[in-house]
């Protein structure tokens, strides 16, 4: 194999990598747009790997990412619910999802009859493509790379996105405009979930074909870091989707690699996509503004 | 008036209890959706967890570290902090403190050594956050994160590569006898590393609010605009909050290793030390950040955590149970208006705001 072979390796890793990610991230532009900040994408992104596989098994494909994005909706609705209209604390709803993920997950695997892991069979996985760019390409890939620039069309050319700004930025105002600020947000927060609830079914799904109770690994977080380095314009959420998943591609190159994956151990490189990530936040920081509302709770005056 | 002051001072106390409610309940639920008996099961937990001196014991060992995690999370959202880096500090903390196994030392000295090392090994791991934030605006929820993220796999690396144990290549070494905890109770888990738990939750009840900086870390969490006419430094409560939180974190890491019998190790896949960090978030949530309700629920999820054990032997439901259960506890607590969505029940007065 020459070295531009292993380029497109990782590349073709990358492009799979990238879809988790990039689907959280756009989900919770989405919602940090309307003023609600989702921590619990992690808890998400876990729990629809599970539904989706399950939702895989008895159905197909289909029904497994359904599966998924019907659970991302259902968390994202009662965490709306929560922040939105019972004015609860956003970041603790999201620590709460996050546990209640992580001991489900582990829960209905012990049941399942496989402590830890729960493979989907092939036949139920999402069928790869083949396309100029290269064969046995997932589907979601693409949908993946369109998602983005639908969001950004609907934030910055339609009158709903101005609704949707507007309730972030000065919720009293859109108030006092007749847009329901309430509304708008659940509605956001639980499309924005959905999302992440998909990117969940695909890890299981599609990419990698099984449940563990750790397949998230920080993804959601990652996500969530993508959200500031894009400071919330979608088109820059691709190219941090991008960036990140290429690192974990990269780190996962490295620590296969014969000849080099004796010199490097394999847990330095494990570290390599979150320290990119605090090094891209960090650059990031300080060029982006937030929404003013962002975090918290509108109170009608 | 003394009567309300007294009333208003149990609210938050009943919340807690609410909110506990509400989780066995929903975990009651799932077992009946999985075809457990929770009466059962919640019987089971309870033996498990507080009808004995042993499991009273073994739930009071399980809080030892939790009281420490709970502390590091307290202290930062009393500064308006949303700090959830203790579970990689927990690491560093322990690794440290196996790291001081390497060299001989005399007993008491071995173990005051031991427990400063890892306190500062803790610290120096939450600082990076504290200076992204002051420095460049990082919001310590992604950088905290990504820090336990990169502790994690550290420890991977040192468990299997510096601090291995020679002969069993699945731990690193054990903590040399001359800086254990001695056991408190025989024939538990339960150690004197509980005091240095409790010592920490006084100390931090003296700073937080019997000092000038805790006063400040305190108004800083309560209002940021008016600290700032008042001339209160943003960067001094902060690095406060974040450094007395690391010194924590890196302790209950270290009590975990140094009073934890039989092994006094790290295993390779981090038993034991894993969500020591998150659980101490649940443990600070539920204890209402106060040092005092933090012992308490602490010991509460000491104890779920021991009872939980029985329960998984007896009607057999999977120990994991017990974190769905923390988790809708934590959801349940993040609404502000849990107690009206029950006044349908029409409680009696302490429910209503004074």
């Amino acid at each position: 194999m020459t070295v531009l072979d292993h380029f497109w390796g990782i590349l073709f890793i990358s492009l799979h990598a990238l879809v988790p990610i990039t689907l959280a991230a756009t989900g919770e532009v989405l919602g940090e747009t309307t003023g609600l900040f989702n921590i619990g994408l992690e808890g998400i992104i876990l729990l629809s790997a599970l539904t989706g596989a399950l939702g895989a098994e008895a159905g197909g494909w289909l029904v497994g990412l359904l599966a998924g994005i019907g659970t991302g909706m259902a968390i994202g609705l009662i965490f709306g619910l929560i922040s939105a209209y019972w004015r609860g604390d956003q970041l603790i709803v999201g620590v709460g999802v996050n546990l209640l993920a992580l001991g489900f997950v582990a829960f209905e695997l012990i049941i399942l009859g496989a402590p830890g892991f729960h493979a989907v069979p092939r036949a139920a996985q999402v069928p790869g493509i083949n396309t100029p760019i290269g064969r046995d390409l997932s589907p979601l890939i693409f949908v993946t790379l369109a998602l983005p620039f639908l969001l950004y069309y609907l934030l910055s050319r339609t009158q709903l996105g101005l609704k949707l700004k507007a309730v972030g930025e000065n919720p009293a105002a859109a108030d006092v405009a007749g847009i329901r600020v309430n509304l708008l947000r659940l509605l956001a927060a639980t499309l924005g979930a959905g999302l992440a609830g998909l990117g969940g079914a695909f890890i299981s799904v599609d990419w990698i074909g099984s449940v563990t109770k750790e397949i998230s690994a920080g993804r959601g977080f990652i996500a969530l870091a993508t959200v500031v380095f894009s400071g919330l314009n979608p088109l820059l959420v691709l190219l941090g989707g991008f960036i990140f998943g290429f690192f974990e591609s990269l780190a996962t190159w490295i620590s296969t690699f014969p000849g080099i994956k004796e010199i490097v151990p394999w847990q330095v490189v494990a570290m390599v996509p979150y320290i990119v990530t605090l090094l891209v936040v960090a650059g990031a920081i300080g060029r982006v503004r937030f929404p003013a509302a962002l975090g918290r709770p509108y109170i009608r005056e | 008036m003394k009567g309300l002051a007294l009333i208003s001072r149990l609210r938050p106390f009943g919340e807690s209890l609410l909110a506990g409610l509400v989780g066995l309940a929903v975990g009651a639920i799932i077992m009946l959706i999985y075809g457990f008996d929770p009466i059962e099961a919640y019987i089971a937990l309870f033996r498990g967890s507080f009808a004995s001196l042993y499991s009273l014991s073994e739930a009071l060992a399980n809080a030892t570290p939790l009281i420490l995690t709970g502390l590091t999370f307290a202290i930062g959202l009393r500064g308006g902090l949303f700090n959830i880096g203790a579970e990689g500090q927990v690491y560093v903390g322990a690794l440290a403190a196996i790291a001081m196994s390497l060299f001989q030392l005399p007993a008491g000295l071995h173990l005051i050594a031991t427990l400063l090392v890892a306190m500062l090994a803790g610290a120096l791991w939450s600082l990076p956050a504290a200076i992204l934030k002051l420095t460049r605006g990082v919001h310590e929820v992604i950088s905290t994160i990504m820090f336990n993220w990169i502790a994690h796999f550290l420890a991977y690396y040192l468990i299997a590569n510096i601090l291995v144990d020679p002969r069993r290549a699945e731990k690193t070494i054990s903590i040399l006898p001359s800086a254990r905890f001695p056991i408190l109770v025989p024939r538990t888990s339960l150690s004197y590393g509980i005091l240095v738990s409790l010592f920490c939750a006084g100390l931090v009840l003296f700073l937080l609010w019997y000092t000038t900086i805790g006063f400040e870390v305190r108004a800083m969490g309560f209002n940021p605009a008016a600290c700032r006419y008042a001339g209160i430094k943003r960067w001094r409560t902060a690095l406060f909050a974040f450094v007395i939180g690391g010194f924590t974190a890196g302790l209950a890491g270290a009590v975990h290793v140094m009073g934890r019998p039989p092994s006094y190790a790290i295993f390779s896949g981090l038993g034991g030390l894993l969500n020591l960090g998150f659980d101490g978030l649940g443990v600070a949530m539920i204890g209402r950040n106060h040092p005092f309700g933090i012992v308490l629920a602490a010991i509460f999820f000491g104890g779920l955590m021991s009872g939980g054990r029985l329960m998984q032997i007896s009607p057999g439901v999977p120990l994991e149970l017990i974190r769905v259960v923390e988790g809708v506890i934590i959801i349940a607590l993040a609404i502000p208006e849990l107690v009206r969505l029950f006044r349908l029940f029409k409680w009696p007065l302490i429910w209503r705001r004074t």
